[in-house]
């Protein structure tokens, strides 16, 4: 089964949750994590594996045969990114432009372009004390994270529980994440920021048909609104993390919730089997 | 012989915009004649891309020099390519500009005087 965490609002405790779950089921069943935070992954600074290795993360971007290219402008007038523009005498390639979409190589009548590779990161993974552990490490300054993602991806497990770490937002990284997924467990706390981009990352899974349930970390300060929201959305609040300076403090030397305060993973397990239940009710209706 | 102009409007009153990509009008004007025409820029509305774009635009226009503001990388590289003269720094009235590069008082710029992005939301 594939969960995957994500937000809307950044700092919400998707890394909290993430790690959290994933040791308090290890010595229950196979649990594999994938962190596909690409721009600042750092679920490794809690779990520590050993990242004994590593692949580079590519984009497949477009290189003209100049010999075959006869000018027509067919690949600059298709591509949607702008990342090719023809000049009188040559075609010329913004590679950091370009999307590796495929359009312009596909569609050439010429058959002058092929496809060549630009590195754009790193995907890394290892073992962390029983935790299948995988993330991408996208180069800074690159401006594309769905292709690193799609290569974390790659990694998933067939079986067992597989845990994957969005980045925060609704745009295309996030979608890319949680694409595929069997739930989307959405992290917030009860503010009016934590509230509005909930909102959109409801409306975000419910567009892309995913089963999604809530965690409410920080509890305890803010408001009522996003408790109020849930319950006129249906939107089952899962587990509720309270705002505790126990639990900061500890999270803040980089050591998980779980290992922490291990009265916890009986808190995630407890939410692991309600996420259970609810993919499995929902498989039930879809097959009725 | 051509040169084109990012502009605030398309009239020959307008004023230099100071975005290349993103500006929301060209004048190409001959500076000898005076003749000129204006276009709108798509540029204000792309994703990405849009100094490739408006570049490409003003290549297929045929001029042989660009008087903006600030250009990025990417535009500028395309320009370049292509043999087009790019004058940065350049403000105040349309005709005043076109003046100044009569009378030779501009340098074409050999590098772009912004990074990528600089013309968004402004």
């Amino acid at each position: 089964m594939i969960i995957s965490i994500a937000s809307g609002k950044g700092g919400t405790g998707k890394t909290l949750v993430a790690t959290s779950l994933a040791v308090s089921l290890k010595n229950k069943q196979k649990v594999q994590l994938l962190d596909c935070d690409a721009e600042e992954p750092n679920d490794h600074i809690f779990l520590k594996p050993d990242l004994d290795n590593s692949e580079a993360a590519c984009i497949a971007v477009p290189e003209i045969d100049n010999e075959k290219c006869n000018l027509c402008g067919k690949c600059a007038e298709v591509c949607a990114f702008n990342a090719i523009a023809m000049l009188p005498q040559q075609p010329l390639v913004f590679t950091n432009l370009c999307h590796g979409c495929g359009a312009c190589s596909y569609l050439c009548p010429q058959k002058a372009i092929t496809e060549t590779k630009r590195g754009i990161g790193v995907v890394e993974w290892g073992q962390a004390g029983g935790i299948d552990f995988v993330h991408g490490k996208l180069d800074i300054g690159e401006a594309m994270a769905p292709p690193i993602i799609r290569q974390v991806k790659k990694h998933a497990a067939k079986d067992g529980v597989v845990i994957i770490d969005a980045p925060p937002g609704t745009s295309c990284p996030v979608v890319e994440t949680v694409k595929d997924s069997h739930f989307c467990l959405l992290v917030t706390e009860p503010t009016p920021f934590g509230l509005n981009d909930l909102m959109l990352a409801v409306e975000m899974v419910k567009d892309m048909g995913i089963a999604c349930g809530v965690v409410l970390n920080r509890a305890g300060n803010g408001d009522g609104k996003v408790l109020e929201y849930c319950q006129t959305q249906n939107i089952p609040i899962l587990l509720t993390i309270p705002l505790d300076t126990d639990i900061a403090r500890i999270y803040s030397r980089g050591i998980t919730l779980a290992e922490g305060y291990p009265q916890w993973q009986q808190d995630f397990s407890g939410l692991f089997n309600k996420i259970t239940e609810m993919v499995d009710e929902r498989n039930r209706c879809s097959e009725r | 012989m051509k040169i084109a102009i990012t502009a605030s409007s398309p009239k020959l009153e307008a004023e230099v915009d100071p975005r290349f990509g993103r500006c929301q009008y060209f004048i190409i004007i001959d500076p000898e004649t005076m003749q000129f025409e204006s276009l709108e820029n798509a540029g204000p509305s792309a994703k990405e891309g849009a100094g490739v774009s408006t570049a490409q635009m003003i290549i297929a226009k045929g001029a042989s020099a660009v008087l903006t503001g600030n250009c990025g990388p990417n535009a500028h590289q395309a320009l370049s390519a292509a043999g087009i003269k790019v004058i940065t720094g350049v403000s105040g009235k349309i005709t005043d500009a076109v003046e100044n590069y009569k009378t030779g008082k501009f340098q074409p710029a050999d590098q772009p005087n912004v990074n990528a992005h600089s013309g968004m939301n402004k």
